[in-house]
């Protein structure tokens, strides 16, 4: 371990963002979680306002920032958590929890307990309160906050804090961040695939640098970008292989902040071009007609995620590099020759057996792959059917589970609430069949 | 194992050498790491298996014992390693591995420190998430369990990604020479939280930290611990449910000839439509799937979290 040869040279993990860089921004510790590209002219809206995104731009990933009032109108500013709060905090609720003897007893719901009226509240704002004065003038005027208990009176607190001083997290988009998001908002875009079904996918199917990964990706280029995240810059290969004459759409790709090297490393070809070696020259001079991935996917793919960031088009055009090209001769060549080295699928609404009995073949042998599916049945009839073709081994359907919990001083409980469905897995790893003869 | 070498791929089409490790397969849960040696054989309840039989065949091919029966020659992955490794401490297994490497953000070119090393079952993953050019620096206090690691980065070809210190972390932390430099820290110890503050001057700004506990009262202090400069507490239990498939008739309960209540289940999984076949031939077999019976209940909670940005 010389010193001198440490450090990390992770170029796909930026700390600060840029100007065009594609964001995360978690409102409200995670209340609201809104995808956006940083530009000049970029807004967020927040309650009723829209507020410019233009104060993230060269700030580090993981900052907050809170609506402050400045000259210039009230306008989205950088705060720094002190370190001191979140001790103070530790020590108080822990102690002060543990031997909580108030109760809801003298709590009454008649809507009594707030003497401030929103007409005050207004006022308040118009002349320009900050939301932590607010609060504090609320918590003076609750009739009943004194005899909450200390977790209800925090709870309060977090509460009233999340209206009237709200903050934003600027995250980094990546896998987990990415299907995290997706899932929570829209589930049925990335087939309800979680993201511990995702991690499972990925490390299933032996996903590394120097690798050359076959991919269904019919969950919105989510497994395309999580794949492509882990080949790293400049090594291996991600390809989209689809059924009939248009490829499925991977727009989630551009959510990733790729560069160009490894955004060349993601491309596409029909599956028939994969199979076929004498078809492949006929296919891939014939498709004049076809059209690229990403002029198909421009007009819909901004506000994939969320519909109210607002961003302005033209700056994203020449910005992002291209992803999904069609794959070059050469890499079919040499896929043919030596076959991919692993396989992951992620059609939902597809038959998984249809699918595996075309792809297995192209992948080198020895080679894990993995398929996901939200169904159960169609898994156990691909698995059986392979079995029954002596076409894999190490075969296993899974499912995850995954269970988060909320830890406190003496209030350490499993969430009330979780997902109860992350999908399922199929893996296994392709045998040597004397019926083939590759080699 | 893995390809650190750019100018190659990492192909499985080679053909097995003397001097591979292979993975011998006999069936999903019995398996064996061998490292194929032009003399050597392989003894096991299907017979006498020759080395020099393997060399220049395909990896995941099927080869012959002298009796007559046979096992599959797989290439090393690390979910395979996982099931193979001799266990010297207690391992974590695939559904916690990769639950964690996504949720730390582990990509090509991190930096992750890890303690402790233990059998090195999660090492390797991580080693495969940080190719080419990253690393892995990994510390045990046991003198020679770091020494047995060692070795095995070595025959899973592992070991130019990862290095094994021999260090208290726990005690000592972690050294100061990656102050400020990691990606990622993953702690599996008894005590975490005395890590903590170490792995908190370790990390980069909006790093990602996780510790793996068995016991709730581990992570309670955990959790207290990474308060003072750490966000995005989350806590987290993760298990898998695997499920087994047979082929069999299901009765449709119209009359009493196909209805056998006191058929014996069949021992063998996968294999009962040996048995279908002697059923009523008038409805077809069908594929049925049900979750396997035992499970793993509880590894352990894992806790993440990341630095706070604070400049």
């Amino acid at each position: 371990m010389s010193p001198n040869s440490i450090q990390s040279n992770s170029i796909q993990n930026p700390r600060v963002t840029w100007e065009g860089c594609s964001v995360l921004l978690d409102i409200n510790d995670g209340d609201r979680l809104v995808f956006a590209r940083l530009t000049a002219g970029s807004t967020v809206k927040i309650g009723k306002k829209n507020f410019s995104l233009r104060p993230l731009i060269g700030c580090p990933f993981g900052s907050s920032f809170q609506i402050e009032n400045r000259t210039e109108g009230l306008c989205l500013c950088r705060f720094v958590p002190s370190t001191e709060e979140g001790n103070n905090d530790q020590e108080k609720g822990g102690c002060q929890i543990m031997d909580e003897c108030r109760d809801n007893r003298a709590i009454v719901d008649n809507n009594e307990a707030q003497t401030l009226t929103s007409e005050d509240i207004d006022e308040m704002r118009r002349q320009g309160v900050k939301g932590d004065e607010i609060i504090e003038a609320l918590i003076a005027n609750s009739a009943t906050y004194e005899k909450k208990t200390a977790f209800s009176q925090e709870k309060y607190r977090i509460k009233k804090q999340k209206k009237y001083a709200p903050r934003v997290l600027l995250r980094r988009p990546s896998a987990r961040s990415i299907c995290e998001a997706y899932f929570k908002k829209y589930p049925h875009r990335i087939g309800f695939l979680r993201v511990d079904a995702l991690s499972l996918l990925l490390s299933l199917a032996n996903v590394t640098a120097n690798s050359d990964i076959l991919l269904v990706d019919m969950v919105g280029g989510l497994l395309t970008g999580a794949v492509a995240e882990r080949l790293g810059a400049g090594t291996g290969y991600v390809c989209n292989t689809y059924l009939g004459s248009s490829p499925y759409p991977v727009d989630m790709v551009r959510t990733f902040n790729f560069d160009n090297e490894i955004c060349q490393r993601i491309v596409r070809a029909p599956l028939r071009t994969s199979e076929k070696p004498d078809a492949c020259n006929a296919e891939l001079n014939g498709q004049t007609s076809s059209i690229s991935m990403e002029e198909m996917s421009l007009p819909s793919n901004h506000e994939a995620a969320d519909s109210e960031t607002t961003v302005s088009p033209q700056s994203k055009m020449g910005k992002t590099p291209k992803a999904g090209e069609k794959a070059s001769e050469e890499a079919i060549k040499s896929w043919k020759e030596n076959g991919f080295s692993s396989l992951i699928i992620a059609a939902p609404d597809a038959d998984a057996w249809s699918l595996a009995k075309d792809l297995l073949p192209l992948l080198s042998y020895s080679a894990p792959f993995a398929i996901y599916h939200q169904y159960l049945q169609p898994l156990a009839t691909c698995m059986h059917n392979l079995q029954q073709g002596k076409m894999a081994i190490g075969l296993q359907i899974s499912e995850p589970w995954l269970r988060e919990y909320q830890v406190l001083p003496s209030r350490t409980h499993p969430l009330m609430q979780m997902s109860a469905f992350g999908g399922y897995i199929l893996s296994g790893t392709k045998i040597c069949s004397s019926s083939e003869s590759r080699f | 194992m893995l390809c650190s070498d750019g100018t190659k791929k990492l192909s499985f089409g080679g053909s097995i050498k003397d001097g591979d490790l292979v993975i011998v397969y006999e069936k999903r849960d019995v398996m064996k790491a061998v490292k194929v040696s032009e003399t050597s054989v392989l003894q096991n309840r299907f017979g006498v298996f020759k080395h020099s039989d393997w060399i220049g065949k395909p990896f995941g091919s099927k080869v012959l014992s002298n009796k007559g029966g046979f096992v599959y020659l797989l290439a090393p992955t690390p979910e395979l390693w996982t099931l193979v490794l001799s266990h010297r401490t207690q391992i974590l297994y695939i559904a916690d591995i990769s639950f964690l490497i996504t949720y730390l953000e582990i990509v090509p070119g991190s930096l992750v420190l890890e303690s402790g090393t233990g059998s090195g079952s999660l090492t390797t993953s991580l080693a495969r998430a940080v190719a080419p050019t990253g690393h892995v620096y990994t510390f045990d206090f046991h003198q020679q369990r770091a020494a047995s690691a060692r070795e095995d980065f070595q025959s899973t070809g592992v070991d130019s990604l990862v290095t094994v210190g021999v260090r208290d972390i726990q005690g000592e932390g972690f050294p100061d020479e990656y102050s400020g430099l990691a990606d990622s820290v993953f702690l599996d110890l008894p005590q975490p939280w005395l890590a903590i503050p170490s792995a908190g001057k370790m990390l980069k700004q909006d790093g990602t930290l996780c510790s793996f506990s068995p016991c709730i009262e581990q992570v309670q202090r955990t959790c207290e611990a990474l308060k003072s400069n750490f966000r995005d507490i989350r806590t987290f239990e993760v298990l898998l449910r695997t499920f087994e498939v047979h082929e069999g008739k299901i009765d449709s309960c119209q009359g009493d000839e196909g209805l056998s209540v006191g058929s014996p289940p069949c021992k063998r999984r996968h294999r009962s439509s040996e048995g279908s076949t002697k059923q009523d031939s008038s409805s077809s077999p069908t594929i049925k799937v049900r979750p396997c019976s035992d499970a793993r209940g509880h590894t352990g909670y894992l806790t993440f979290s990341r630095l706070q940005c604070l400049s």
